[in-house]
């Protein structure tokens, strides 16, 4: 059994937000919840399935179907970080293939930046798992994992600053046209390097911005998107695949991508040549490098050529990806990107991408994320997706 | 400021990894090894994580191994350098590296194992340069 042509992407919203000091977060949620309806033409009571991640609050599903009285038959909270709502879109396709709904909700929501949360900088301090004493106390953070990722890549593969510059370059190319966007001006490669370090290799400019925000989506039944007046949105296929130390046989230079991106082709019967569009998670610029060449959008090691001189760029570039900016220069809600990645794929298949960075002709598109940490365990999870 | 005058957080043991604080408390580092398949691991467990066998004990290790590859924090209020680094017995663990020059790391060289205390648990074991 396969999901392809069983669902239909039917709502997108993302909420204009960056910084929401006076909402709550289950506020955020509903807000985003209702944006997506709203986008689809349905109604609350029209929502059957609904989908969310460790963002939410409270027992997820429980605190969230009670806030915005929900009434359900089929939840999931499956939660592998910022890559979650990527999962989500393919488990909505699937429990719709199976009849379990026929109207999924998805939202994520948060409030770091009110919050004041150092989430690239801060070292991590949870002490619930069973890597916890084996790691915290050598302050893994947030951005030195990621970090020593690019640092691996770089004595691997001869990778450089200024070609991991160039992801950063790209996106702030396409943020100068979302007015919604954090950071708006286009930066240089020399920016890029010229900003300060934050953790070896890594320099400020190839972080991710830190926002509030949030974000929905709508997964339906065929039956229900032949209703719908919207543009058609059809899922392909998807790919999920958790990666961690392997019992010490750590291996930092490739991502969960080896593993989530070819089930996600082999189901949409699709190559990555075909892609138009690329959504690639973009908490720092190496996640974005390394991911493009686990998914064979190039050979493994050639990923810094690849990206360089504006290949990444729409409208001059092969692989046009995150053209609302993305998590390096629009936002990052909750700490999660996965689903804003999802959104801005939707848009450049509905034609409704800013015309400054609308890819033409898109009818083939992909996301992608990497939630949880590329330096230690992270989630990985593909879904494609096409214009009917 | 030397890198060792950051607070190290203290690991809580628990009823799985005690014998391994245990031994860390008398400057020994200790890996996983499965008496069934015969392979180590780290961080050690009470389940190989290769064949599923619970016929696991504590295995010494030499305390010698290289860097796999680290970055320095610059951004903390003490910069310090957090590293993977692969043990000779095979396994690769994160750790810091201290006692050295932070600028003069690199990928590749060879390192020993030092103990260093943590405010108020057991010494956590980390590396310097040979």
């Amino acid at each position: 059994m396969s999901i392809k042509n069983k669902a239909y992407i039917v709502g997108i919203y993302e909420h204009p937000t960056r910084k929401a000091e006076d909402k709550s977060l289950a506020q955020l949620h509903a807000e985003s919840a209702k944006g997506a309806i709203e986008d689809a033409g349905l109604s609350k009571s029209d929502i059957d399935g609904y989908f969310c991640a460790g963002d939410a609050p409270g027992l997820g599903p429980l605190s969230m179907a009670d806030y915005m009285g929900l009434k359900l038959r089929h939840m999931d909270s499956t939660d592998s970080g910022g890559s979650s709502y990527i999962i989500h879109v393919g488990h909505a396709a699937e429990a719709i293939a199976l009849g379990k709904c026929s109207i999924a909700l998805i939202t994520l929501a948060g409030r770091p930046r009110s919050e004041g949360q150092a989430t690239g900088t801060a070292a991590r301090t949870a002490q619930n798992t069973p890597d916890a004493p084996f790691e915290n106390p050598y302050g893994p953070a947030t951005a030195n994992m990621y970090a020593m990722c690019a640092m691996r890549h770089m004595h691997q593969y001869g990778t450089t600053s200024e070609q991991l510059a160039w992801i950063k370059v790209a996106a702030s190319h396409h943020a100068r046209h979302n007015p919604h966007a954090m950071l708006r001006d286009v930066v240089t490669v020399e920016d890029v390097v010229n900003s300060p370090m934050i953790a070896d290799p890594l320099h400020r400019l190839d972080c991710c911005v830190i926002s509030d925000g949030g974000g929905a989506i709508i997964v339906a039944s065929p039956e229900v998107a032949k209703s719908l007046k919207r543009p058609k949105v059809k899922i392909l296929g998807a790919g999920e695949a958790p990666k961690h130390q392997m019992g010490g046989q750590l291996d930092l230079t490739y991502s969960g991508a080896v593993w989530s991106g070819p089930p996600a082709f082999a189901e949409s019967g699709v190559k990555p040549g075909d892609i138009k569009y690329a959504s690639i998670y973009d908490s720092f610029t190496i996640t974005v490098l390394m991911q493009i060449e686990d998914l064979g959008f190039c050979e493994k090691g050639q990923g810094g050529r690849f990206v360089s001189d504006g290949n990444l760029i729409s409208g001059s570039g092969k692989l046009p990806f995150n053209t609302d900016g993305g998590g390096l220069c629009n936002n990052h809600p909750a700490n999660r990107g996965g689903l804003t990645k999802v959104v801005e794929a939707v848009r450049q298949l509905r034609g409704e991408a800013h015309p400054a960075v609308q890819v033409k002709n898109c009818d083939l598109a992909l996301a992608h994320g990497t939630g949880g940490s590329l330096g230690t365990r992270h989630g990985a999870a593909t879904v494609i997706m096409e214009r009917e | 400021m030397p890198a060792e005058e950051r607070k190290i957080q203290a690991p809580q043991p628990n009823p799985e990894t005690q014998a391994f604080w245990n031994a860390a408390g008398e400057g020994k580092l200790m890996i996983g090894k499965c008496n069934a398949c015969g392979a180590v691991h780290y961080y050690p467990r009470a389940i190989c994580p290769f064949c599923f066998s619970d016929k696991t004990e504590l295995q010494q290790a030499s305390g010698n191994g290289t860097i796999y590859t680290y970055s320095v924090m610059r951004r903390a209020p003490i910069p310090y350098a957090i590293a993977y680094v692969t043990l000779s017995e095979g396994p690769t663990m994160m750790t810091n590296i201290v006692d050295c020059d932070l600028d003069k790391i690199r990928i590749g060289q060879s390192v020993r194992l030092v103990f260093k205390p943590s405010d108020g648990g057991p010494p956590v074991p980390m590396f310097t340069t040979t």
